[in-house]
């Protein structure tokens, strides 16, 4: 991936972000427009939990049946004129990639939003081989001129506030009018277009993503707001598709279900602006299209989690609800994960993709309270597949030794009834002594990381189990 | 002829009884005042979710096994805590996959295993002694019990036979405190972070009392407002419908 990954020092990431009051504000807007969006759009849908129901179970019928579903795609995409190349890992992709662009002897390429190119480091990989790609969604074309990754998987840039775009703007379009306005979000969205614009009309080759693959037609999916994407994969003479395995549906029928809960789960929308669907090159009498049509089917990992306690995670549908609803998301923003992949979603995709080692912190940055499971459109127990990986963690004894030592002191102690009251009493006894009339305490034992934030409400006295004993009941 | 009265084994949980000891009291009184003969099992100690959450599966096994043997031989288990009765009802049986006849014994104890609240009004159906409480509460809904056990209803129904009080709701009363068990102190700044919203939604609403079901998230908001100054009052529900709610609120100092 681009930037590489820093979850390990995920603390010190989240420490940095807390102390950005513009990075917290930006995330605060999340509230209104994609968590209320979400909740009007939802309401407004008396069917929408069978419709949950629904994109469940056609997800997870496909992925009972992935080899199958894919061989059956791979097969239209040929007979409609298209190629499909298999790529187990990110180098795999990226080398296939380099390889049509090198063919189509591309100079310039354009790209649509798509996340599995993040995955794979695309961008910077390209540029080390000599060729220059230019995002065309407006989030992702400013964060390209910052030199940063996504903060979010549908809205890269929501970290960014638009005084610092308009500096971006400035920086970046050094032969524009230095004394235009760029105050308002309409000039800036207006100087963008103009720019990709010739970007469009420049470009050898349009990369996009997907949002499905559909094996009966072997045709491609993406939807965009802002029309970035269609640009992309029409104008240029070669179009690839980069899409992970776990993208394909059985169905047209298939992808018109699942798309009703994709842009409302994620936006509040009804529907994206644009969905469009790709399937082959420009054929004979087409007034537009690719001459050629690449499509690209990634691994990196997901066929190790068919079967596993992971699989439900590839129904995925990266709509970002769940990192929307994340009250940690909503603390520290998206860079501090480290990940390409944040929010719960990255938390549990990130070790399977990565490897746990280089995840460090990512399960257990949760207070597990469950609200991404519960906005999931396609059910997945989030929650309880970051246990799973606390688990993995506590097995191959990577949870850090303190936190082993405190639980196992923990585990001796609350299989010892009579110890157990003898170390509660005292405990209890002596907090109340400390806190004497006040009630809370502002320091405490062993309490360090609690009493820095926020008093300790001190025990009563005696515990209950004690005070239960003394008026002599069972 | 009279109905015998369900046997209730009361699971107060560690915090409960560490820290509230009034909590189990409320608990007690609201059971029997609904016709249950309350027991309180000794030996009782941790429903094991700490270790459950940290990945310790086989520390959780060993402490699950114990409360399935002191609990089962009852009508039913109330627990004062969504959170531990989530772990009971929606976990344990996960806890003994590959083994058949614990799994089986774990599966029968969640069936008979309620949170308070939720006992009280889908269980036993009763409408709560009269009791009084003047002035304006809100109503943090805890994690666990929201979203494992559906609690949400239950706790407003009770509280508005309470004579005198009225519930003014957050702007957001579902979402997470930031307690999160060992979460709190292993993410000690985003947590702070978290609890900083819940205690600004809280005093949003002008309610001077914050109820809750979970003494986490309890201790969590009180420890917040007191740092912040705040007068507001933080109990858990039972002691407002037990009329327990006399002493001082979590966290209050004593007068």
């Amino acid at each position: 991936m681009s930037g590489g990954l820093t979850s390990q020092s995920f603390p010190k990431n989240a420490r940095a972000a807390l102390a950005n009051p513009p990075l917290l504000k930006a995330i605060a807007h999340i509230e209104e427009t994609l968590v209320g969006g979400r909740r009007r759009a939802t309401e407004a849908l008396p069917e929408f939990k069978a419709l949950r129901d629904a994109g469940r179970d056609i997800k997870a019928h496909a992925l009972d049946h992935l080899d199958l579903y894919l061989e059956a795609f791979e097969r239209k995409v040929v007979e409609a004129g298209g190629f499909v190349h298999w790529a187990a890992d990110a180098a795999d992709a990226n080398r296939i990639i380099l390889d049509i662009c090198r063919k189509a002897g591309a100079q310039r390429v354009t790209k649509g939003k798509s996340m599995i190119t993040e995955e794979v480091g695309l961008n910077a990989f390209l540029q080390e081989n000599g060729i220059a790609p230019v995002e065309t969604d407006l989030g992702e074309y400013i964060i390209q001129l910052r030199g940063e990754t996504p903060s979010h998987i549908i809205a890269p840039a929501v970290h960014v506030n638009k005084e610092q775009v308009a500096a971006d703007f400035r920086r970046a379009h050094a032969d524009l009018d230095p004394k235009r306005n760029l105050e308002e979000p309409t000039s800036l969205l207006a100087e963008a277009r103009g720019v990709l614009r010739e970007r469009f009309l420049s470009a050898d080759v349009g990369i996009t993503g997907a949002n499905f693959l559909v094996a009966e037609t072997g045709s491609t999916v993406i939807v965009t707001n802002e029309g970035n994407g269609d640009l992309t994969q029409i104008l240029p003479k070669t179009h690839i598709v980069l899409a992970s395995i776990e993208k394909v549906v059985p169905t047209l029928e298939d992808v018109a279900t699942i798309m009703r809960l994709l842009a409302r789960s994620a936006t509040g929308q009804e529907m994206s602006v644009y969905t469009t669907f790709s399937t082959g090159p420009r054929r004979t009498g087409d007034p537009d299209g690719p001459e050629a049509f690449h499509v690209v089917l990634l691994d990196n990992g997901r066929s190790a989690m068919l079967g596993s306690e992971f699989e439900d995670m590839l129904r995925c549908i990266r709509c970002g609800a769940c990192i929307n609803h994340c009250p940690v998301y909503r603390s520290i923003g998206g860079h501090a994960y480290g990940s390409v992949y944040p929010g719960p979603m990255g938390s549990v995709l990130t070790p399977s993709l990565q490897g746990l080692e280089k995840s460090a912190h990512l399960a257990n940055a949760s207070t597990l309270c469950g609200r991404c499971e519960s906005v999931c459109p396609m059910r997945i127990p989030l929650p309880k597949m970051l246990r799973h990986w606390r688990e993995k963690e506590f097995e191959r004894h990577l949870t850090p030794k303190k936190a082993r030592f405190g639980l196992a002191a923990w585990r001796f102690l609350a299989a010892r009834p009579r110890l157990y009251g003898l170390a509660t009493r005292l405990g209890a006894w002596g907090l109340a002594r400390l806190a004497g009339r006040d009630g809370s305490l502002r320091q405490a034992p062993l309490a360090g990381s609690w009493t820095r934030w926020r008093d300790l409400p001190a025990p009563e006295g005696g515990t209950f189990r004690t005070e239960w004993a003394k008026r002599g009941r069972k | 002829m009279t109905t015998p009265k369900p046997r209730v084994a009361l699971f107060v949980t560690c915090l409960v009884d560490f820290f509230r000891p009034t909590v189990g009291f409320s608990a007690v009184k609201l059971l029997e005042d609904a016709g249950c003969d309350v027991y309180v099992p000794a030996g009782q100690t941790c429903c094991g979710q700490p270790a459950y959450n940290s990945g310790d599966r086989a520390g959780a096994r060993a402490l699950a096994e114990r409360v399935i043997t002191l609990f089962e031989g009852f009508d039913h288990v109330v627990i004062p805590s969504g959170s531990c009765a989530g772990m009971i009802k929606t976990h344990y049986s996960d806890l003994f996959s590959g083994e058949p006849g614990w799994r089986l014994r774990a599966e029968a104890l969640a069936d008979k295993t309620h949170e308070l609240t939720s006992f009280l009004v889908d269980v036993l159906g009763v409408s709560p002694l009269p009791v009084t409480w003047e002035g304006t509460a809100t109503y943090h809904d805890s994690c666990s019990g929201l979203r494992e056990l559906g609690i949400k209803e239950q706790p407003r129904r009770l509280l508005s036979a309470v004579d005198g009080l009225t519930v003014k709701e957050m702007a957001d009363p579902e979402a997470c405190c930031g307690f999160g068990g060992a979460f709190c102190v292993k993410y000690d700044e985003i947590s702070n972070a978290i609890v900083e919203r819940k205690v600004a939604d809280v005093r949003g609403t002008g309610a001077e009392l914050l109820l809750s079901g979970d003494l986490g998230c309890l201790l969590n908001i009180s420890g917040k407002l007191r740092r912040e100054g705040s007068s507001v009052e933080v109990r858990h529900v039972a002691e407002v419908l037990a009329g327990m709610a006399t002493g001082p609120a979590i966290g209050e100092s004593r007068k």
